[in-house]
């Protein structure tokens, strides 16, 4: 598209001709103020509009649909699992899935032992001979259900088809806010067989409880425990049990735990990682009032929360008192001692209380859903509410979204959507049907959001400046132009119903408007992925 | 020579009341600028706190084996490579870097050890916000340290690739008022061609006109840098010299970084960054997971360096990570989180060849709150002497507020 003088001097001559038109069509009909406050909770209680949506709730009243979705129980959502029954592996147990899923040891043992002889090979050789030894190997990988990849990539479909599809939107928004607080990575070693367990048994069923409960389920999870290596962790005075026999989960996974000398009595010591994040990221916040020397006496008091039965397929939280600390510990100030297992609740208890906590977690919520940076008054009563129920989920979430701050002007459109509310919303506001999500999936991980594979404690941030960058852009336009046109996989849509109105009922904005009135040459298709592409469009 | 002032002053003001900015214009006032060579700075993070201790290793200090009995790397022994290899009879590098080693010894790679940022944080998020922003202990700040490079020195004619990060999004050190782009590649930044011309004529003309909206501007830069980037043909690229890259995105990223340098499509500052360095757990030693990262680190460098050959000249890499590791391995036999790590400096005008910063030592009495490395370079003074004596800033005190840092304490590693 490259224009020279001459060209750019021709285009810029026909639009100041096309100016008088432009002017003369007239705005098109902007919503009235009900019905934009009526897109604003659909965005931010769920993820965006479908055609037809603002009328059902305008229908049923905006105050009674939103104290419907604060109670998701009530809320029939059938037709959502028949769209799931073709993911096979979400209702699979963290040990059927090793079981089914996990390359077989024998196949691991021969390529790393491959490997090692290859010392100095470049990756391509190495993924090549992995290739040929996975082949040749065939044999033993019969049992197999699927490749390990295979469970990942199921999660992440299967949560792009619950944020379209669900008639509990706000229950998804709350879930999808919680597994990102309590952030895990799917990519650390055997991690991606504990992730669906961890989403289904321990965020969900906690989401709209006592925050104290979410936190301590969260704390014994495998998958936690797994990822901030508290499993590992042990008093330095401990001597190291003695392990059963060789082989054995352990030696499957990545990074491969420590070997340990058999029999030798090896003292293993403290790990500080998840003591610090469950003050960092989990609770207080990182200007919450805690030191260095808090993280370690935190890290003593969890000594011995460890996960069992990994080996036999059927990993669990246990307490392993031979490897306890057992000494006394000050946290925050407050003395504990020889608590064993109940130090750690003792420590969840004291942060779940702390009115940093209260402020911390209320912060985040308002951030989630008013403002990346939400009315502090706002933020204090949400707070208030956080303190006087006990951390009741439900109740903080219905204060930030019973206010009026939350539907006031000036926080509509104020947010940037991150990838996934952007493409979960564009399927939405096509009224496209999606019979296999993972291509969405993969081009919200092209956005720079894979879902379940964020590294870092911290989960994705919720501010704009996070997803204001070209390429992400690059891969929104592209994905706009792609749906409309029918071209993403596993996803049909009928351009011939994409009115910009039905699209945006919102009302577009005066430069999207007449850019759409002057490129009157394009089809429908087109059209509709300008309007998904819009600047408007990748706000909510 | 049209520069984009110029051309904006002379006929581009007369469209903007038509609403229309005239990008078309000032793409052919960057043609114009013909093939400029430029310096560049090319920064690597290593995500996750790298272990400065393994990465070069003191073996000459006995606490160095003592506190790390089952990860320490041993002493060098005549070149073998379950060793240490030596680089100035103290510091040897691992083995796993046995790539870098040449370079080590022509002069083109310097070591700066000791080097972190002096904020006690011991948080990942934090710290890597810290060295982003360029403000230790300071979290209000808005824009990185690269970005505010790029305001102190603002360049009228600069190309949108001035400032370029091969990542997804775009990092923090690049974020704020001056333009940079962030793309995971090259080959697939474009609009897809079935749109046609008016899809993408469309999409310009939406953002240009949401002047109030912070994508404004990213769209902006995002369909100049599309059309600039046609003259790349990222298509067929082959690295020269037989530069074999390792397969992966971080090396991916800096092949496609030397393929920008050596368009000149004007690269000032380019990013990219390479994950996988928290080690609580089995951390390895000669061989293991550290091994394997670092594999792919050297590997890479190496390649780049091959890659653009007499172009390094204008070209200076430098590695950072948010934290180094505690001196001693933990019950894990891997590390948590410590204080200074390790940085490497390669390409032209660069004092090779030798490890630099004060070393603070080992023993106990030297460590940073009785654990850790203490640092001895703040890597803003590594950093602003990149930037004044390769990029020629002037002016570091706003890149680095509150720091200010002057020639006297920058570590020396680039020839005055």
């Amino acid at each position: 598209m490259k224009r020279g003088l001459a060209g750019t001097v021709a285009v810029v001559a026909m639009v100041t001709l096309a100016v008088p038109a432009v002017i003369a069509s007239g705005p098109s009909p902007s919503p009235s103020d009900e019905d934009a406050r009526i897109v604003h909770a659909l965005n931010r209680l769920g993820y965006g509009p479908r055609p037809g949506d603002v009328d059902a709730v305008r229908a049923m009243g905006l105050e009674r649909w939103i104290d419907r979705q604060l109670h998701p129980e009530r809320i029939d959502d059938g037709a959502l699992r028949a769209r799931l029954a073709s993911y096979r592996t979400l209702d699979l147990s963290a040990g059927e899935l090793m079981e089914g899923y996990e390359v077989p040891r024998e196949v691991k043992r021969e390529i790393q032992k491959k490997r090692a002889e290859m010392d100095g090979a470049s990756e391509e050789e190495m993924a090549r001979t992995r290739r040929e030894l996975m082949q040749e190997l065939g044999g033993s990988m019969q049992g197999m259900k699927g490749r390990p990849r295979q469970v990942v990539e199921e999660l992440q479909a299967a949560k792009v088809v619950r944020a379209v599809y669900s008639q509990r939107q706000l229950d998804e928004v709350l879930v999808d806010f919680w597994i990102n607080h309590f952030n895990v990575f799917a990519g650390k070693g055997p991690e991606k067989f504990l992730v669906g367990a961890y989403e289904r048994d321990v965020i969900r069923p906690h989401a709209w409880g006592r925050f104290e409960d979410l936190l301590k389920a969260t704390a014994e999870s495998p998958a936690m425990l797994f990822y901030l290596d508290n499993w590992l962790s042990a008093s330095p005075d401990a001597q190291q049990p003695r392990t059963r026999g060789r082989g054995g989960f352990l030696r499957r996974g990545r990074p491969a735990p420590p070997a340990p000398e058999q029999g030798q009595g090896r003292k293993r010591g403290l790990n500080e990682n998840y003591a610090r994040e469950v003050m960092e990221l989990h609770t207080l916040g990182v200007d919450g009032g805690y030191t260095q020397k808090d993280v370690t006496e935190v890290a003593r008091c969890f000594t011995g929360w460890t996960i069992r039965g990994l080996r036999q397929g059927d990993p669990r939280f246990a307490f392993d008192a031979r490897i306890h600390d057992g000494k006394e510990k000050v946290v925050l100030g407050q003395r504990i001692r020889g608590g064993g297992q109940g130090e750690g609740e003792q420590v969840l208890h004291i942060l779940a209380t702390h009115p940093a906590t209260a402020r911390f977690i209320s912060m985040k919520l308002a951030r989630r859903f008013v403002a990346d940076d939400p009315p502090a008054a706002l933020v204090d009563r949400a707070a208030a509410t956080f303190r006087k129920t006990g951390g009741d989920i439900r109740a903080v979430v219905a204060t930030i979204l019973q206010s009026p701050e939350f539907l006031s002007a000036e926080v509509r459109s104020a947010k940037v959507k991150t990838p996934l509310e952007f493409v979960a919303s564009a399927v939405r506001a096509s009224g496209a049907t999606v019979t296999d999500a993972r291509e969405l999936a993969r081009r919200i991980g092209e956005m720079g959001m894979p879902l379940y594979m964020q590294q870092p404690p911290t989960g994705y941030k919720d501010t704009s400046e996070a997803w204001v960058s070209t390429s992400g852009l690059l891969s929104r336009l592209n994905l706009a132009l792609d749906l409309a046109a029918g071209r993403v996989r596993g996803v049909a849509v009928d351009a011939a119903s994409l009115a910009p109105h039905v699209l945006f009922p919102a009302g577009l904005s005066e430069p999207t408007r007449k850019t759409l009135e002057r490129e009157t040459g394009l089809d429908a298709a087109r059209t509709a992925g300008l309007v998904l592409g819009s600047p408007e469009f990748q706000r909510r | 020579m049209l520069t984009r002032r110029i051309f904006l002053k002379s006929s581009g003001l007369a469209f903007v009341s038509f609403g229309l900015a005239p990008r078309a214009l000032i793409r052919s006032a960057w043609a114009a600028e013909g093939s400029r060579r430029k310096k560049t700075l090319v920064v690597v993070f290593q995500r996750g706190a790298c272990d400065g201790l393994n990465t070069v290793v003191p073996y000459g200090e006995s606490a160095y084996r003592k506190l790390r009995p089952t990860i320490a790397i041993p002493a060098p022994r005549g070149g073998s490579r379950d060793a240490a290899l030596d680089l100035d009879g103290h510091f040897g590098l691992h083995p796993a870097l046995e790539p870098l080693l040449a370079s080590f010894k022509d002069g083109s790679l310097a070591v700066v050890h000791a080097v972190g940022s002096p904020d006690a944080t011991r948080s990942h998020f934090d710290a890597q916000d810290f060295m982003e922003s360029g403000t230790p202990g300071r979290k209000s700040t808005e824009d990185g340290w690269m970005n505010r490079h790029l305001q102190c020195a603002p360049d009228a004619a600069a190309s949108p690739f001035r400032a370029v990060s091969l990542t997804p999004t775009l990092p923090r050190s690049l974020a704020g008022r001056a333009p940079a782009v962030a793309m995971a590649s090259i080959d697939r930044f474009g609009l897809r061609p079935a749109g046609g011309a008016a899809v993408a004529r469309g999409f310009e003309d939406m953002y240009a006109g949401a002047v109030r909206d912070v994508l404004h501007g990213t769209g902006q830069e995002t369909f100049e840098a599309i059309e600039f980037l046609k003259k790349t043909d990222p298509g067929r690229y082959v690295p020269a010299a037989g530069a074999s890259y390792p397969r992966g995105p971080y090396g991916e990223s800096l092949k496609q970084i030397a393929q920008l340098v050596k368009a000149d499509v004007g690269v000032e500052l380019a990013f990219t960054e390479v994950g996988g360095w928290d080690h609580h757990a089995a951390e390895g030693g000669v061989q293991g997971q550290l091994a394997a990262r670092l594999r792919e680190l050297g590997h890479s460098l190496a390649a780049f360096q091959r890659d653009l050959g007499q172009r390094m000249q204008d070209v200076v890499l430098v590695t950072l990570t948010e934290f180094g590791r505690t001196v001693r391995e933990n019950g894990n036999r891997g590390t948590d989180h410590g204080h200074a790590s390790v940085s490497f400096v390669m390409g032209g005008g660069v004092r090779g060849g030798r490890v630099h910063g004060r070393w603070p030592g080992l023993t106990p009495d030297r460590l940073y709150e009785g654990r850790d490395l203490a640092i001895t370079t703040d890597f803003r003074d590594l950093l602003g002497e990149l930037l004044a004596r390769h990029l020629g800033a002037r002016d570091l005190g706003p890149v680095f507020p509150g720091h200010d840092p002057s020639a006297a304490r920058f570590p020396g590693v680039m020839r005055a």
